[in-house]
């Protein structure tokens, strides 16, 4: 863990007297003129993110298209990594970021655990997340969702050929096809190697990793190598990113297996020690609000837990998909054994 | 004239030799011994909790992923390194010593595969010889009629690796031996043949032993370089399901860290380097291999005759191989929607540019940082590296041999583990350089000390020490003697220094990336992220607007006369 590896540094940073636990969530906030006049002289805000770098910076350019005054500046790297950066940057006293979004759930428990996070409740989370898509103590919610699926490139691949179940992957007719993200790279895979192991057991990835896959790093990759006609066949992955070159024209389709689909949920939060505190505000509760959410979907592909936004008539609505959810709690321990077997099983 | 003692009013100043040793000893062993210290601290600490223990290298002898990434990234090096050495000789005496048409073009070019990134060589071959989107399968199959699925070649292997590394290192032996070939007086080799000495046997007897220190300090470089390269095996060797050391310790820092046992991990390939520094020395060693007397003849050139078209086919393979084809790969997925469509009127497009240029918020400062630290680190390590070189070769100072190996000895730091070094040496209180431009600038150096270092004192021990004792009798200083004689002699050797720090600063991408924040991005860290997401056409963008800035840096350099343009120009 970050604060016994960098012990040292973090005694040394005074960060050891952080509190731990927040009584309850702080009252909900609104745009106010303050709050704006506030974010305008601070006149920036930094945004750590884990979402495609694409995505990112339409929703910055939404948000610039409102403030224009705030430059909004997009850091995006894969979910691990951008923990693996805050991680490396509180340990050592270095505040760069204001807010903060990865698809793996288990960071944020850890950042709330280090007292890392300012609680904040936008009154749109207030009155329109549901309530286990929050923390209860108001330090992050639920900004996107996504599902880590199974797609094919409908060219490459005949629909009467596809898999229609994850345990269909271990047909020797896929070898050498598929491609695959990896769990040290992307929290959305680290989620869905949870789940699908306890699903199906570690037998399955042991098989799978016979098959000959291409393994790649982010879940936003995996769609891209379909694009490309590297692979045909994607074993996890984003189904935004398929969502976005699907509207491109690319042919490829989603498959929901019978078993379920893992869902990742990407959290937000505002960090304490913010160098722009005020636009971090300004900028988390734009977040949450409808037309942002409404433009991650429109645009981005990605789900929403805010109940007004429409999404594309031509997606499968996620209430007619079964989901595999994780719990972060009981992923934690798991960590180091998925990365484990993994690689024992994948070679990386 | 007279000279029965030194006139005093020649001897200007004092000798600065001792203060300039110690000064350097201190810069140098700051650089290099305080992340060493960290890493050898880290190694026998418990991750845990703290405190002494030997768990790390227990878990790095029983850990069999650990010895496989060992067991691959020394045999992928090895292979690098002959690759490198088997292509870049021949080439070099070509360019060098025969008629050849194109001579001077052929070593632009070259430089040109030297100044591309590796890793954006490796995205290169990607877009080339994926096996089943690479442009070169997807030909082949059309050519033979071939199923969706046969290939020709495929870049996710272990001798795709070898190769791709190969094809961006093999410019290291390359310069130098080509350089060496270019100081082989004609005296040497005209004795040989007025002595009966026929032409093989000449460049057997004279030549190749003239080289050969030269050839092996590239070919060593080329295996160090391989061996602790982070960027294409990242980028190849995940996919094609297997670690060497580097990615394996880079993946040791990730939730949860094992910095403890990847500081374990990284004591052995200081090991090793250690080793095939001191065999290098002792193969030189043998022999004294000083030939430039500073007044060397041009070098003979050798006829090609029948064999020129072989010659001009073998360099036309490599040169495709290394440029051309990589280049045109990435300047067509640089306009084109995505990697796997055909070079058609409608599949132009620009947005990637418009994407890179105007939407991407990270650019701009990525590009101004790059520049500003590739400039700043070419200034301060070439400057460090010829005073250290001289003050080595000529071992004007007891001792000084000792700053040769402090300023070599980063070459067996993987940048990844160094830049984990510096983390922990600078990210604290006293220092608070984690998060500012100026621990990368502590890294760069140190990372490119030692190729300004082999640089500047192969270039060292090309010049015959006898000139600066002839101007230390006549009474000169050490650093008049140094500025006067030494200095012209080797103008050319430190511009190419110059570049070669410049252009290995701005792609480096292993330490970096554990060292940069949001606002000291670098446009190799840019590149890897993006890499890392799938947006080769992105990639592509950048890695154009890197590559112009380089070549644009070297070509200047080429140019002034002042930096040495005129001798690299005189010498055709």
């Amino acid at each position: 863990m970050w604060t016994k590896t960098f012990g040292a540094a973090i005694l040394a940073a005074g960060l050891s007297a952080s509190s731990l636990a927040m009584a309850e969530a702080p009252a909900p906030y609104q745009i106010t003129p303050e709050l704006e006049a506030a974010a305008k002289a601070e006149g920036k805000v930094i945004f750590y993110t884990a979402t495609d770098v694409t995505v990112a910076e339409k929703l910055a350019e939404l948000f610039k298209s409102k403030y224009p005054e705030i430059a909004v500046q997009v850091e995006r790297a894969g979910s691990e990594r951008v923990f693996q950066r805050i991680g490396q940057e509180y340990s050592s006293g270095i505040y760069g970021a204001d807010v903060i979004e990865t698809s793996d759930a288990v960071h944020f428990q850890y950042f709330k655990r280090e007292g890392w996070l300012e609680p904040m409740v936008p009154q749109e989370v207030a009155d329109k997340w549901p309530a286990d898509e929050k923390d209860p103590d108001g330090n992050f919610a639920a900004y996107r969702a996504h599902l880590s699926v199974l797609a094919y490139r409908s060219d490459l691949l005949p629909e009467a050929d596809a898999p229609k179940t994850w345990t269909d992957l271990l047909d020797p007719k896929y070898k050498d096809r598929m491609v695959k993200a990896h769990p040290g790279y992307s929290g959305t895979v680290m989620t869905s190697t949870f789940v699908l192991s306890e699903l199906l057991g570690w037998e399955f990835f042991e098989k799978l990793g016979g098959q000959g896959v291409m393994q790649v790093q982010s879940s936003t990759e995996p769609p891209k190598k379909l694009a490309q006609g590297e692979r045909s066949l994607q074993v996890d992955g984003n189904e935004y990113n398929v969502f976005r070159l699907q509207e491109e024209g690319v042919p490829i389709k989603i498959v929901y297996p019978a078993e379920g689909t893992p869902l990742a949920v990407g959290n937000a939060a505002v960090l304490k020690q913010a160098p722009s505190p005020n636009a971090a505000k300004l900028f988390y509760a734009f977040l949450f609000s409808q037309e942002a959410q409404q433009l991650n979907s429109d645009f981005g592909g990605l789900r929403s837990f805010h109940p007004d936004v429409k999404e594309k008539a031509n997606r499968t609505p996620i209430a007619d998909i079964k989901l595999l959810h994780s719990d972060p709690a009981k992923l934690e321990p798991e960590i180091q054994t998925i990365k484990t077997n993994y690689e024992q099983y994948f070679g990386t | 004239m007279t000279s029965n003692a030194p006139a005093l009013g020649l001897r200007r100043g004092i000798d600065l030799s001792w203060p300039t040793f110690a000064l350097l000893s201190l810069v140098l062993g700051v650089l290099v011994i305080l992340p060493l210290f960290w890493l050898v601290y880290y190694s026998f600490r418990n991750d845990a909790g703290g405190g002494f223990t030997f768990d790390n290298f227990v878990a790095l002898v029983a850990d069999p992923t650990l010895l496989r990434a060992y067991g691959l990234a020394i045999g992928m090096s090895l292979g690098v390194g002959i690759l490198a050495c088997v292509v870049a000789t021949p080439m070099a005496w070509l360019v060098s010593r025969t008629d050849l048409p194109g001579r001077r073009l052929i070593r632009i070019m070259v430089t040109a595969s030297f100044v591309t990134p590796p890793f954006l060589g490796a995205i290169a071959y990607e877009i080339i010889a994926a096996p089943n989107s690479g442009i070169v399968n997807v030909i082949y199959r059309s050519i033979f009629g071939l199923e969706r699925g046969a290939y020709l070649v495929n870049i996710y292997t272990f001798t795709g690796l070898v190769f791709a590394i190969a094809c961006f290192t093999f410019p290291y032996v390359f310069t130098l031996v080509a350089n060496a070939l270019d100081r082989v007086p004609s005296d040497l080799e005209d004795a040989s043949s007025i002595l009966g000495g026929k032409a093989m046997t000449t460049l057997r007897k004279v030549t190749i032993p003239l080289v050969l220190p030269a050839m092996l300090a590239g070919t060593l470089i080329a295996i160090l370089q391989a061996l602790t390269m982070f960027g294409s095996p990242a980028i190849l060797a995940l996919p094609a399901g297997f670690h060497v050391i580097t990615t394996k310790i880079w993946s040791l820092f990730q939730f949860p860290p094992r910095l403890g046992l990847a500081a374990a991990a990284a004591l052995p390939l200081l090991i090793i380097t250690v080793i095939l520094l001191r065999t290098q020395k002792q193969i030189l060693g043998r022999k004294g291999y000083t030939v430039l007397g500073g007044k060397s003849g041009t070098p003979r050139i050798v006829a090609l005759g029948p064999w020129k078209w072989p010659a001009i086919a073998f360099v036309f393979a490599v040169l495709s191989l290394t440029f051309i084809f990589p280049y045109a790969a990435i300047i067509k997925t640089a306009f084109t929607t995505t990697v796997g469509d055909s070079l058609t009127f409608e599949n132009l497009t620009l947005r990637h540019w418009n994407f890179v240029l105007f939407e991407f918020s990270a650019t701009q400062l990525a590009l101004r940082n790059t520049f500003l630290l590739g400039f700043l680190t070419a200034t301060i390590v070439t400057a460090i590296a010829v005073i250290v070189s001289y003050l080595v070769t000529r071992r004007s100072v007891p001792g000084s041999g000792f700053l040769g190996v402090l300023a070599t000895a980063p070459v067996a730091i993987p940048g990844i583990v160094l830049g984990v070094g510096l983390f922990l040496s600078y990210a604290n209180p006293t220092f608070q350089l984690y998060g500012t431009l100026w621990i990368l600038l502590i890294a760069f150096m140190t990372i490119e000390m030692p190729a300004g270092y082999q640089q500047m004192s192969s270039a060292f021990s090309g010049v015959h020490p006898e000139l600066e004792e002839a101007g230390r009798i006549m009474g000169a200083s050490r650093l008049r003697t140094l500025w006067d004689i030494t200095a012209p002699l080797l103008r050319t050797s430190v511009v190419a220094a110059w570049c070669f720090v410049f252009v290995g600063t701005i792609r480096e991408l292993s330490a970096t990336i554990l060292l940069t924040t949001a606002n000291t991005k670098l446009v190799s860290v840019i590149i890897y992220d993006l890499n890392e997401s799938g947006d080769l056409g992105a990639i592509c963008v950048l890695g154009i607007i890197l590559l112009a800035a380089s070549f644009a840096v070297v070509f200047v350099a080429n140019r002034v006369p002042v930096l040495g343009g005129s001798q690299m120009n005189a010498r055709g």
